[in-house]
């Protein structure tokens, strides 16, 4: 992708296996950005009340409780034990695991919601971020359905569309996304995107070496269906698990083919109807 | 620690980083334990019977740090001939008054060495107010003196080094934690016999001369009748292990929340002056001299008390304190027994307390016993709330569950309530000493909106007015009020007073300007200090508690970012962390450390010890105070100079910890005939009734406990959108068994009911909460978050309402992690009905 002068494009590296769900990131996001308060619903859904990401929802932390197999023998003990050697059952008793992860509009390199927008509104950022310029939104909606991960939104009380801007008044200071500055473990980076890979790369294989085989990077490859997330993450399950689509594509991908067959057909059209003006001439 | 400290707990997981295991032991499966190595789901209030495991594990296989243990500890000394133990006499010790539920400590003491009384109030029910005087108040209130420091014992215990004497510390631990086999802790805290030992394995293996382990804990510990026993259970097993004054070792006690820490330093606590000086008591001080002369220690550091305690004095009556008048020590107010929190809200509902000030806090939803806080506040004649929101303490008269069930009538209750608006942290200059004993300095960022103010404002203004309208009275008992020191310039457009003033009368001066150590301070009314552990938080005239100079500018264990207490030590104790002969234990755990060309302590910190004391120093025979420690003595403010596996003086239940189940538990105590701490104190009150032990109408235990999306009573954050929709309403949590059992709905309602009263809660069905086996039955828990209350955006029954009150007997702290209930699905009964169905429950439990 093209750099805006020696401006490196930026992103967000965020390792969910250091996210402890203390959803710093949903209250400092909204407080800088002003986002209003949403509902007072309990959801049901572990300590998960904000459901999904929104127009008034820019971080939201995914609770996902799963049950786990019995844990393999500990290591040998090396100790002479006393009395009974196990509690009745305790082998067998399954455990949980609980994920966590803070979820973000991805910034993708092939941004369905910033090819659709009609008015300039959506642009892409001398930060390679794609932000929504509130004052030329006109809340005609199309980037909703254009964003293969559900992000965009239009905010009911106002009309127009709604997310993340990475921080893009902050970043213009020089400071972090309040998000990542609110990030007490971490979980959340924000640099440079090539060093975030690079950064994220080494995480992977350290975890892997560390007996967490199934860590592994979700939005981080460029060949993907939207060219690479500005925003990537590191999970511990599949991404179906925490919400995220599996295999995400920007629904704009086949325009220029669509475009090309929609401009051959219509030569064709013209074509005919030009032959059959010339035959009535005849 | 992920839960409640989430900030703090960026360091565990940087700790994680490097190599570090995580073992989290826990009732519930919290955000700590999912990023733990190891989650252990243990019975809430089991947590003895799980130390005192590891306690055993580490004697059984001698896996305690022998030369540590030899030298530092008192694992040597040998016990009184008449001392008897739980094991003897079937889980209590001698000394036990079965009448009065309490005990003399007279047999608990080192043989051949006299002994303080006894800690602890001494009651075994709490006292009210009419209880004037008598014997019963002779040892009051003295437990929570001991904050930095044990109790005083008369002289050195005889040792018996190769501690094969049966009456030896280390002979009398190992028979009394001879029954907690791996066995026992599986049948009685529910966590299975290999995971315990897997967690006993790496506990000990991380300890020694290479490595140190600490154990961080939180209220889930203190939060018992046995609340202080389970600190001692640590600290034992802590100091078997070496694991303290030495770095990454300790025992880390992470506090409710904001400078809770500095509160005690400069206590709330009615027992403590500033500095964990006791409290004078009425019928035991009645001159300097008796005081000094019964809780100074004639050894170790507390051997200068007299000089802390004339400076304090000096500090609070300046001019008016000099040597003809005990330094106006006759100014200080008496204790007459125990006026702790739970005792005056009894006075309250008996008419005997008729005025209360609630600072930032919300007895109506965070004591133990809304019900009885609201009966007490609804009995005053005022009540001055100060407080960021309209908490449910300030409106209990208008919309208190009382008024809903006619219990109560607004147009009945006499109190006058007052309302004062606070403000917070970034609206005022100050401090917070928070769990490292740090004190960080933080700076005013914007002036408190519309009415406003800073507690130091309007304590500083109502003291100068009071001081106005006293100014004409020749009362004696005004003297007091009238000679206070009360001078401190203010400034701003508010008249706010200057806090670095405040902190310059806490440091204290002398003849030659502000104090740069406690060490300075004198007897001799020379000296002023306003908290003798702080001195030297403003040497040179400096504010300290500001510096700021960030961990990556600085070495790492960073003396440059604010100041510890006490002297800007980082790590206490810190002599430990070098052998006998000052040499490091390794080169791995290098500390401090006797640097012999220099003939000092030398290290990245400032040593916890006399800096020029040799380690081979012997004291003369008749050594006063620090003097009177060897150069190899390194708790200095023990009079022994030794870390106590056993405690001979200090403590109401016990010189030893030992596993009682809690008052209200489901079962009976695997390990004795008695059931629970017998020692614990109750309060007789209509408004609190028990359930009865091992009630079948209350088959389930309950804990309480914080999210991170909320702050304690809710006052701050309930009220906050941002925050309050993060967690939108009080619920419970229950396992998938225990939902199936009571026919309980993820998301539907839930009824818990005790003895005092039954709420209202939405269910989380989850698998984070495991039923456990316990006595061969299946125990469930409910987990109950307990910042909800009828105010706020997100609203909700109170968790603390369904809890009694019975407390420890050394700190009166009430048993609120661990008690009995019922749960059934649906919603409570509203208005009267709600009380005719706890009467029912309540009928079935006697009955």
């Amino acid at each position: 992708m093209a750099e805006y002068g020696e401006q490196p494009r930026m992103g967000f590296f965020t390792d969910t296996s250091v996210c402890i769900g203390c959803k710093a990131c949903e209250v400092a996001c909204k407080e800088w950005n002003e986002v209003p308060g949403g509902g007072l619903d309990l959801l049901g859904t572990s300590y998960d009340n904000t459901g999904d990401l929104g127009a008034n929802a820019w971080r939201h932390v995914a609770f996902v409780e799963q049950p786990v197999p019995p844990a393999p023998p500990a290591v040998e003990l090396g100790m002479p034990t006393v009395g009974a050697p196990t509690q009745d059952g305790d082998a067998e008793e399954p455990g949980v695991r609980w994920l966590m992860s803070s979820d973000v509009c991805k910034h993708c390199t092939h941004a369905g919601c910033l090819d659709v927008c009609p008015t300039g509104a959506l642009f892409r950022t001398e930060f390679g971020t794609v932000v929504v310029q509130q004052d030329i939104c006109n809340g005609c909606g199309y980037c909703v359905p254009a964003c293969p991960y559900g992000v965009i939104e239009r905010r009911e009380s106002d009309g127009r569309a709604f997310k993340c801007t990475l921080c893009y008044d902050r970043l213009g200071a020089g400071l972090e996304p309040a998000c990542a500055k609110a990030c007490p473990t971490d979980s959340i980076q924000f640099g440079v995107l090539d060093e975030l890979r690079e950064r994220a790369d080494e995480r992977v294989r350290d975890l892997r070496g560390s007996g967490v085989p199934e860590a592994r990077l979700y939005g981080r490859d460029p060949d993907d269906g939207v060219g690479g997330d500005g925003a990537f993450f590191l999970l511990l399950d599949e991404p179906e698990v925490y919400g995220f689509p599996p295999d995400p594509v920007v629904p704009t991908q086949h325009l220029p083919q669509m475009w090309k067959r929609a401009g051959a057909a219509a030569l064709g059209v013209a074509g005919t109807l030009v032959v059959s003006f010339l035959g009535r001439r005849r | 620690m992920a839960e409640a400290h989430p900030v703090g707990f960026q360091w565990v997981m940087e700790a994680k980083a490097r190599g570090a295991k995580i073992i989290h032991v826990d009732p519930r499966f919290t955000r700590t334990s999912a990023v733990a190595h190891t989650h252990a789901a243990l019975r809430a209030g089991s947590d003895i019977a799980f130390l005192g495991g590891l306690i055993k594990y580490v004697l059984d296989h001698e896996f305690d740090f022998r030369e540590y243990v030899l030298a530092y500890t008192n694992a040597a000394a040998i016990l009184r001939e008449d001392f008897r133990d739980t094991e003897d006499l079937d889980g209590v010790f001698s000394g036990y008054d079965p009448e009065n539920k309490q005990y003399d400590v007279s047999t608990w003491a080192y043989e051949g060495v006299d002994t303080l009384p006894a800690a602890g109030s001494g009651e075994a029910e709490l006292p009210g107010e009419q209880h004037h005087g008598g014997e019963g108040h002779q040892s009051a209130a003295r437990a929570e003196s001991y904050g930095s420091g044990g109790a005083a014992v008369g002289g050195k215990p005889h040792l018996d080094e190769t501690l094969q004497h049966p009456r030896c510390v280390y002979q009398v631990l190992k028979r009394h934690f001879s029954r907690y086999t791996p066995e026992v802790v599986a049948d009685v805290c529910g966590v299975p016999v290999r995971q315990f030992l897997e967690i006993a394995e790496a506990v000990t293996k991380n300890s020694g001369r290479e490595r140190t382990t600490a154990w961080v804990y939180s209220v889930g510990w203190t939060h018992h009748t046995v609340g202080a026993q389970y600190i001692r259970a640590a600290s034992i097993l802590q100091t078997l292990l070496g694991n303290i004054g030495r770095p990454g070792g300790g025992i880390l006690a992470l506090r409710g929340h904001a400078s809770i820490q500095g509160s005690t330093d400069i206590p709330t606590l009615f027992n403590i002056l500033p500095g964990y000086l006791p409290m004078p008591h009425a019928h035991q001080h009645f001159g300097l001299d008796d005081y000094v002369a019964t809780d100074a220690g004639a050894t170790g550091f507390w051997g200068n008390m007299n000089s802390y305690m004339v400076s304090l004095l000096k500090a609070y009556w300046g001019d008016a304190a000099q040597p003809h008048n005990d330094f106006r020590f006759g100014h200080l107010p008496r204790l007459t027994g125990e006026h702790g929190t739970y005792a005056t809200v009894r006075n309250q509902i008996e008419g005997t307390c008729k005025g209360y000030f609630l600072v930032g806090e919300n007895p109506a939803v965070g004591s133990a016993n809304g019900k009885m806080q609201r009966l007490g506040l609804a009995n005053l004649d005022w009540l001055v709330v100060r407080d960021l929101q309209m908490i449910e303490s300030a409106t209990f008269w208008k919309d208190g569950p009382e008024i809903e069930t006619g219990e109560l009538a607004s147009t009945e209750i006499g109190t006058e309530v007052f309302f004062l608006p606070a403000a917070a942290h970034t609206e005022k200059d100050g401090s917070f000493t928070n769990t490292q004993r740090l004190l960080q300095w933080h700076h005013k960022a914007v002036e408190p909106p519309g009415e406003a103010r800073s507690d130091l404002w309007f304590y500083y203004h109502l003291g100068r007015l009071i001081r106005e309208k006293l100014a004409g009275s020749t009362d004696p008992r005004d003297l007091p009020v009238q000679e206070l020191t009360w001078s401190y310039p203010t400034e701003g457009p508010l008249d706010e007073p200057s806090a670095d003033s405040v902190l310059a009368e806490i440091n204290g001066h002398g003849p030659e300007g502000p104090l740069s150590a406690y060490t300075q301070l004198k007897a001799d009314g020379s000296t002023s200090c306003g908290c003798w552990i702080y001195c030297g938080v403003r040497a040179g005239g400096h504010n300290h508690a500001a510096n700021r100079k960030p961990g990556s500018e600085q070495d790492w264990v960073a003396s440059e970012w604010a100041w510890a207490w006490p002297a800007n030590r980082r790590i206490l104790y810190n002599r430990a962390s070098a052998d006998p002969a000052g040499n490091p234990w390794s080169e791995r755990k290098k500390y401090v450390y006797w640097d012999e060309e220099q003939g000092r302590w030398a290290g990245p910190d400032v040593a916890d010890f006399e800096v020029t004391k040799r380690p081979d120093y012997v004291p003369p025979a008749g050594a006063k105070a620090q003097d009177a420690l060897g150069g190899a003595d390194p708790f200095i403010m023990q009079t022994d100079g030794r870390a106590w596996l056993y405690v001979p003086a200090g403590l109401a239940d016990g010189p030893l910890p030992t596993h009682y189940e809690p008052f209200e538990s489901p079962v009976d105590n695997a390990l004795y005939g008695q059931p629970d701490n017998p020692a614990r104190q109750t309060l007789i009150t209509p408004s609190n009734p028990y359930n009865p032990a091992r009630s079948t109408a209350f088959p389930y235990v309950f804990t309480t406990y914080r999210l991170t999306e909320h702050h304690t009573a809710g006052g701050m954050s309930r009220t906050l959108p941002y925050l309050a929709e993060l967690q939108p309403e009080f619920f419970c949590e229950v396992s998938p068994e225990l939902a199936a059992e009571r026919g309980l709905e993820n998301g539907g309602w839930a009824t818990i009911v005790s003895a005092r009263t039954a709420i209202e809660a939405r269910v989380l069905v989850t698998a984070r909460m495991k039923p456990l086996k316990v006595r061969g039955r299946t125990i469930h828990q409910v987990g109950l978050p307990y910042h909800w209350g009828p105010n706020g955006l997100s609203r909700g029954d109170a968790a603390n309402d369904l809890l009694g009150v019975v407390l420890d007997p050394n700190v009166h702290i009430q048993e609120s992690k661990a008690a009995t209930c019922d749960i059934v699905p649906g919603r409570r009964p509203r208005g009267p009905a709600l009380l005719d169905f706890v009467q029912e429950y309540r009928r079935r439990a006697d009955g």
